[in-house]
């Protein structure tokens, strides 16, 4: 029997002088995970970017449990975006949606 | 609750807003207390300017000195000079013979390591065997590994993954600090205990190399510094009423 994957969310800030596109932070995040452990890595990060309020430039990040840390330590790893700085904060790790929004 | 402690926080002292800027956010980040750098001949006043702008922040402030002595009669006479001056001690060695002279000198408290260079990481098991037998631990800076890219990154994760393994095997204290000259090279405490799996190191050591382990090195020298020390283990409890 397959077992069912299970997620954790990510509550993310992104902290830059520019605002910037849904795109350019789901491309951030690919390429962090990437970078620090492949395209290996990446394919069990199953990585989501669930929703990205561009005024608040804050975030909700999908993945899949067992690449918690991997996930985490790839987000906080962030020094770029478009070529312009930015660092992403993790504010909160939730195990389902309703809780996670409930925390922030 | 757990006290977070940044010991390496390189604000620049001169510039006051930036300085200001970066407590500020240490404080927003988690972090409690703060150790910066300053120069060994820095004014008193400076000093006590300083310990005003982190307690604005309601960070409580550290002063450290950073050694970067050429050869071992430098860093003697250094130590001899800074000692009772600054709360923590760091001594970046550049050569084998200073970073032997730093891991068995009782007076240091942090051994760092040049970055660039992972052939100039001294940190073998020698080097780990002296500092478990004295009171030196490893400053892991993480700024560099946040900056850096590619091949320099990748060595340098190597370096200090092999560095973690023997300060565990010999029981050094680590001690993870940020190590950055710009807030945007600040993270929390959760995060960089997240980053310190790059290089295997478990999320509880992880925490303890950013509370515990560096709140007791400024505890100790606290207590070292203050006028009622005699020995260790021996402290002036009461004093005659004149």
């Amino acid at each position: 029997m397959i077992r069912r994957v299970k997620q954790r969310y990510f509550a993310l800030k992104i902290e830059s002088a520019e605002s910037f596109e849904e795109g350019d932070v789901r491309d951030a995040v690919w390429s962090a995970v990437i970078q620090l452990f492949g395209q290996y890595g990446a394919s069990q990060a199953g990585l989501f970017l669930v929703e990205y309020d561009k005024g608040k430039k804050q975030a909700v990040l999908r993945c899949a449990q067992r690449a918690l840390s991997m996930v985490h330590a790839s987000v906080v790893s962030v020094t770029k975006m478009k070529d312009e700085p930015a660092t992403i904060h993790v504010l909160r790790i939730s195990g389902t949606l309703r809780a996670l929004r409930k925390k922030r | 609750m757990t006290k977070f402690v940044d010991l390496h926080l390189c604000a620049p002292f001169r510039d006051a807003e930036q300085l200001r800027r970066m407590v500020t956010k240490s404080f927003e980040l988690g972090y409690r207390l703060v150790g910066i750098p300053l120069p060994p001949n820095l004014e008193v006043d400076k000093v006590e300017q300083l310990r005003k702008i982190c307690s604005e922040a309601a960070l409580d402030f550290v002063s450290r000195v950073d050694l970067t002595p050429k050869n071992t009669r430098e860093l003697l006479a250094s130590l001899r000079r800074l000692r009772r001056k600054f709360e923590v001690v760091s001594v970046f060695c550049i050569s084998k013979p200073i970073a032997r002279q730093a891991a068995k000198d009782r007076r240091v408290d942090l051994l760092s390591f040049p970055v660039a260079k992972p052939r100039n990481r001294f940190f073998d098991s020698a080097e780990a065997e002296l500092a478990s037998e004295s009171l030196a631990s490893l400053e892991i800076d993480m700024a560099p590994l946040l900056s850096l890219e590619g091949y320099l990154r990748i060595r340098l994760i190597s370096s200090i993954r092999r560095e973690v393994a023997i300060a565990k095997s010999f029981r050094v204290p680590v001690v993870i600090s940020s190590g950055t000259t710009s807030d945007f090279l600040l993270r929390r405490p959760r995060d960089y205990s997240a980053l310190a799996m790059l290089f295997d190191m478990d999320p509880s050591l992880a925490f303890s190399a950013l509370s515990e382990i560096p709140l007791s090195i400024v505890e100790r020298n606290r207590l070292k510094l203050s006028p009622d020390f005699v020995a260790p283990g021996l402290r002036v409890v009461r004093r005659r009423d004149p």
